[in-house]
């Protein structure tokens, strides 16, 4: 049977929180980045499509560590509009979010992309001569057609945010009950002795939330499209 | 409905150089494939925008490069059905039909769904999906969904080429009625003669990005025959009765009889100029079914033969014949003489 400590029950609940408020939180950029590279063409879309994608080629660490520079206490956007504003993101669970967020932002951006190809550019002009506008078209139209899309990059992205370790521990660092998740609680596990058997019923936490998603995304999948 | 154009667009490396005013209510755009049609009638639409120039219909000004001024497609009130009818595979068929209706501004809806359901005779459909209508239904509700938005201008993007041949002269009546019950004037963009001369009076002739000219449908069939496809007469049969293998048809004050008919109040045949064989006199016995009597109204030269025009009670047909044929029968206008027609001559068009 598996017993867990209530830093234990803390890490597991954390990793949820911070994945899912990451990925609640990157739906709407997402979406607007993912509109903007298939549907309209401007000045700087190779260097958006590079910066964007720039997380995944990039080693976690070195984007946590960026982000430590940048959002830190003497970083540009630390100094500029997070101090003024009384907020300090270092080592605490925003700052997870934020990590998490960076890092599997292009998963997401990719997955909406794909979805969003898929829809026939002649049904965005029809909803256009039918008299709807831009704005109207997207929540009507394209929203609706790359909910698949939207589904799949929540999914995934949510996935890669349970797994978070690199960035999470740089900006977040590993407080047990305030920034540590599942990853990090395992880190600390397998590097103390006699954790192994902890480590092991975390993975099995873990794989467990991984499945549940994965299935909760098929069925999603399934009932999101209209079939007759 | 009176259309001004008067644009230019460069697009890769062709170009379209439209200037046109035209009047009319059922107008075509006719042209090869890679003319220019489509880009002009996007153009027309807003969906593309035209580098410099001027778009304006019944006075208001929809697009000019002087005034930087340009009305985005959701408000030009312009319609269009596409080559494929282009369904929102999210929404229901009713949906679908009241997407534009919702977005139209009240004072402009005149067409409600009901009427159309009533016209279009889709009320089965209205609940269900788009994803399992068939072909012909899913065009139909497309060409009803552009209807209801009640647009001033409806424009058909040779919306019938990626459907069955059986099935296109269905939809094909289908898309007159409906813009004729609803007087929705249109533009009809086609590279095919016969469906042009359905749907349309005026037509655009459109080459290498340029408008042309405007002539009529039944000149642009004429100015064809020089090309050897000879010319197709079109007939509108009415009230069929079936005697043995034929079924009797009206055309006007007269009677037809037509081998491949059908129970259908009124249909369309087309009979070729070059399978209607002329009598000087009546010849009293011969094996084809037809024989009409007419006044020649029109001779006149299609290249390699003679056409020749015949008044038969209040239709029309067009004969084709050789030079020597027309010397033979001393033929001239006013000339009274007698067609003969095989009752399998008839292609039924729907």
């Amino acid at each position: 049977m598996l017993s867990f400590t209530p830093s234990d029950y803390s890490a597991i609940l954390l990793s949820i929180r911070v994945a899912v408020v990451a990925t609640l939180l990157s739906l709407p950029f997402g979406f607007t980045v993912a509109y903007l590279m298939t549907y309209r063409r401007f000045r700087g879309r190779v260097a958006l499509d590079v910066i964007v994608n720039l997380p995944l080629t990039l080693p976690p660490v070195v984007v946590g560590y960026l982000l430590l520079l940048l959002v830190g206490q003497h970083g540009f956007i630390g100094k500029m509009i997070l101090q003024p504003l009384g907020i300090n993101l270092i080592f605490t669970w925003k700052a997870a979010v934020v990590a998490t967020a960076v890092v599997g932002f292009p998963l997401m951006v990719r997955s909406i992309r794909i979805g969003m190809e898929t829809i026939d550019v002649r049904l965005i002009q029809a909803s256009r001569t039918l008299g709807a506008g831009w704005l109207d078209t997207i929540i009507t139209v394209i929203v609706p057609l790359s909910v698949r899309g939207l589904i799949a990059g929540s999914v995934l992205m949510f996935a890669r945010g349970l797994g978070e370790f690199g960035a999470t521990i740089i900006v977040a660092g590993n407080i047990p009950g305030v920034t540590q998740t599942i990853p990090l609680a395992i880190y600390e596990y397998v590097s103390s002795p006699g954790g192994d058997v902890m480590a092991l019923s975390l993975c099995f936490v873990s794989v467990t939330i991984s499945v549940l998603v994965l299935l909760l995304h098929e069925w999603l999948g399934r009932r999101m499209v209209r079939s007759d | 409905m009176e259309l001004i154009v008067k644009i230019q667009k460069q697009l890769g490396t062709f170009f379209l150089d439209a200037d046109f005013t035209i009047k009319g209510d059922q107008v075509g755009v006719f042209g090869p494939s890679g003319s220019g049609k489509s880009t002009l009638v996007s153009l027309i639409a807003g969906l593309r925008h035209p580098d410099r120039g001027l778009i304006g219909i019944d006075g208001e000004t929809l697009f000019d490069s002087s005034r930087r001024l340009l009305v985005p497609p959701e408000h030009r009130r312009i319609g269009m059905v596409f080559q494929r009818p282009h369904l929102f595979p999210h929404l229901s068929v009713r949906s679908n039909l009241l997407y534009g209706y919702k977005r139209c501004d009240p004072q402009h809806r005149k067409i409600t769904l009901d009427t159309l359901v009533e016209v279009m005779q889709i009320g089965p459909l209205l609940d269900r999906g788009v994803r399992h209508l068939s072909g012909g239904e899913k065009q139909r509700v497309a060409i009803g969904r552009a209807v209801l938005s009640n647009p001033r201008l409806l424009l058909m993007d040779e919306p019938l080429s990626a459907v069955d041949d059986n099935l296109k002269f269905q939809i094909i009546s289908y898309l007159k009625n409906t813009c004729e019950i609803f007087k929705i004037p249109y533009l009809f963009i086609s590279h095919a003669l016969l469906e042009m001369r359905i749907m349309t009076n005026r037509v655009l002739t459109v080459e290498d990005g340029r408008v042309t000219g405007q002539v009529t449908a039944e000149d642009l069939a004429r100015e064809r025959m020089k090309d050897a496809t000879g010319y197709t007469n079109l007939l509108r049969l009415t009230a069929p009765r079936r005697i043995n293998n034929l079924y009797a048809y009206h055309w006007g004050d007269q009677e037809l009889f037509v081998s491949g008919g059908s129970s259908l109040a009124e249909t369309l045949f087309e009979v070729s100029s070059t399978d209607i064989i002329l009598f000087k006199r009546h010849p009293e016995a011969i094996s084809a079914r037809n024989l009409l009597k007419g006044t020649v109204v029109d001779i006149f030269n299609t290249g390699t033969r003679i056409g020749v025009e015949l008044k038969c009670g209040d239709g029309r047909l067009i004969a084709e014949i050789v030079k020597e044929a027309v010397d033979e029968l001393e033929l001239s206008k006013g000339v009274e003489i007698y067609a003969a027609i095989k009752a399998v001559a008839f292609r039924h068009l729907g």
